[in-house]
């Protein structure tokens, strides 16, 4: 029986079929919460935020106070200086708008794109689609993270080493993407509503920005919010493409940072903190949207 | 614009229009197809040609400021007689093998607690285990080296309490890859228990309540139910984390703060994706580290092949 129940359910994750499934009648055991939840629950919640909390500790004091047993365990009174020191030992203002550039230009496109060729197989007819839709699908199963020396002749035969759009330009295609606002659009956009669009003279780019784009719009604001967090953690393209610190985003300039760690013990610290702060800020606003993303399907593969 | 729209609402009466048909304007025709192609030609140029090259350039001693000379399947006789090569293949596997199987079962357990109808706080709970998620790789491995130090570390202090001397991690083999594999489980493990949970939470909440009714426990009712439940999303995950597993390359190039292409002076925690960098940008041999991709690519079809036999045959079982 929980065979067959889970089966339909990966069958609903991995189709992105909307979570219908979870009425009144599903959604967790009942019965009495007893006290060692909490306390596993409780040890996990630690065990994730205390490295980040850790991060600040060392990122706020002093070298002495840093490599002193036992270690310190509240914060100390040194992060803007080692703040400022960040800032001057590499164009990290720079390396951040640079990740904000490249994160949003990724999450936005990825949310238009994937939400136009999703409606495009989802709800228009044109020769040759079911075929077109299963090359998306088989796409995702190229391990593309292998090539990148063909990958890096490529960009350099366009002349786009060290800049920007190296890193954003290949960004904006997902599959996966694709993929998943097809089910939504197919599970949640009326047919009548187009037929009546259409007979009203609307044109097909006028149904997808008008009545499609607006109905879909949380689903694909998810999406491009997921795109926007893998963009601004990515590190080995970026690595590889970005070759001058002005063009550096701010995982390259964490890596630049750790190189003069010498300096001081709370840099590279200091560095990785500043870098992770745009996304716990983000983080508190949109967390739960991203947590039930995950719930209702929004995982890459 | 405004002829398309003219042209659609006087249709002219001999010729009624045909849902999707051909009497559409050659604008509306093509949208279709408009709307795919950005997909299309991004993946193409920087996905699959990329690809399918590097089977092409591992065939030839290519510098990329030098000559390109065709030289067969030297590359792979060479790379199959290459210690490192073999030894960045054992620590891959090992650090998948340590990262991997404490990850998925501590997501397991979490998700089985976290699937409660009266859980309180239960959105904080969710959202704290997701921090990680959103933690960059590079900024993890920073604060992972430095709680792993051997002279300043957090963790060897707790080790000296109870009077275990200090590791030297990143210096020992072991050590290094326990280090990379404690990250890595770290910044997955919240993702995987929502992933498990979205699974639990389409189970009917009868059948607990029977199970309840029964007097089946919480461990009971975490193997007979939970688990049986979320066979598939596991196999699916197990897939995923292996596919990430084989690309692992940001924390060993940051752990070792010295000798970072190699991760250490003995390779001791080098993996195959870091040896692919350290060959193809480190010493400009791109057609050596192609075929170091190609290897990498056998290995994922390979192990993606014996998944997919294991799975066929434990849902086999399973009825």
């Amino acid at each position: 029986m929980s065979d067959t129940t889970a089966a339909t359910t990966i069958g609903a994750t991995l189709t992105g079929a909307p979570p219908a499934a979870r009425s009144s009648r599903s959604g967790g055991r009942m019965g009495r919460v007893r006290w060692w939840t909490y306390l596993l629950l409780g040890v996990a919640a630690f065990g994730s935020v205390f490295p980040l909390y850790w991060m600040f500790i060392v990122a706020s004091t002093d070298s002495a106070t840093a490599t002193q047993m036992p270690p310190e365990i509240l914060p100390g009174e040194n992060f803007f200086r080692l703040a400022g020191l960040v800032f001057d030992t590499v164009p990290f203002l720079q390396s951040i708008i640079n990740s904000l550039v490249i994160a949003t230009t990724i999450g936005v496109g990825q949310a238009v794109l994937c939400a136009l060729g999703g409606f495009a197989f989802a709800k228009l007819r044109f020769r040759g689609r079911d075929a077109l839709f299963l090359v998306v699908v088989l796409t995702m199963t190229v391990p593309t993270q292998l090539a990148v020396i063909p990958k890096y002749m490529i960009v350099s035969w366009l002349g786009w080493v060290d800049t920007l759009q190296a890193v954003a330009v290949p960004g904006l295609a997902s599959a996966f993407g694709i993929f998943w606002m097809r089910q939504h659009i197919v599970t949640t956009l009326n047919d009548e509503l187009i037929q009546a669009a259409r007979i009203d003279g609307a044109s097909t780019w006028q149904i997808f920005w008008r009545i499609a784009f607006p109905i879909v719009r949380p689903a694909a604001f998810v999406l491009g919010l997921f795109g926007f967090v893998e963009a601004w953690n990515d590190f080995l393209w970026p690595f590889i493409v970005l070759k001058s610190p002005e063009r550096f985003t701010a995982q390259i300039a964490i890596k630049a940072l750790q190189n003069s760690f010498d300096i001081d013990l709370g840099l590279a610290m200091a560095g990785s903190f500043l870098a992770t702060l745009p996304l716990l800020v983000l983080f508190v606003f949109v967390g739960r949207k991203m947590v039930n993303g995950i719930l209702d399907g929004a995982f890459k593969g | 614009m405004t002829a398309t729209l003219s042209a659609k609402q006087v249709p002219s009466p001999g010729a009624p229009k045909r849902a999707g048909g051909w009497a559409l304007p050659f604008r509306e025709r093509i949208a279709p197809y408009a709307y795919i192609a950005p997909f299309f030609l991004i993946f193409g140029v920087f996905g699959l040609v990329p690809f399918l090259a590097t089977f092409y350039i591992a065939l030839f001693e290519w510098n990329p400021i030098g000559d390109q000379t065709f030289t067969g399947v030297d590359n792979f006789t060479r790379m199959l007689a290459d210690p490192r090569f073999w030894n960045a293949t054992s620590n891959t596997i090992r650090i998948w093998l340590l990262s991997t199987i404490p990850q998925l079962a501590i997501a397991l357990v979490l998700a089985h607690v976290l699937n409660h109808a009266r859980l309180r706080a239960a959105v904080f709970f969710r959202m704290a285990i997701l921090v990680p998620f959103i933690t960059s790789v590079a900024a993890t491995a920073i604060v992972f080296a430095q709680m792993f130090d051997r002279d300043y570390g957090l963790l060897n202090w707790l080790l000296g309490l109870v009077g275990i001397s200090s590791i030297d991690f990143v210096q020992s083999v072991w050590g290094s890859h326990l280090m990379i594999a404690v990250m890595v489980a770290w910044r997955w493990c919240g993702y995987n228990t929502l992933l498990y949970l979205a699974a639990l939470q389409a189970v009917p909440r009868d059948v607990y309540e029977a199970a309840a009714i029964d007097g089946a426990g919480g461990w009971r009712q975490f193997r007979h139910i939970t688990v049986p439940a979320l066979r598939p999303i596991i196999i699916f995950t197990i897939v995923t984390s292996t596919i990430g597993g084989l690309q692992i390359f940001t924390e060993p190039l940051l752990v070792a703060r010295t000798t970072n292409l190699t991760c250490g002076a003995v390779r001791q925690c080098q993996t195959l994706t870091l040896f692919l960098y350290e060959q193809g940008f480190g010493r400009y041999e791109f057609g050596y580290g192609s075929a170091i991709g190609v290897a990498l690519f056998v290995m994922i079809i390979l192990i993606a092949a014996v998944n997919y036999l294991l799975s066929s045959r434990i849902r086999g079982e399973g009825r």
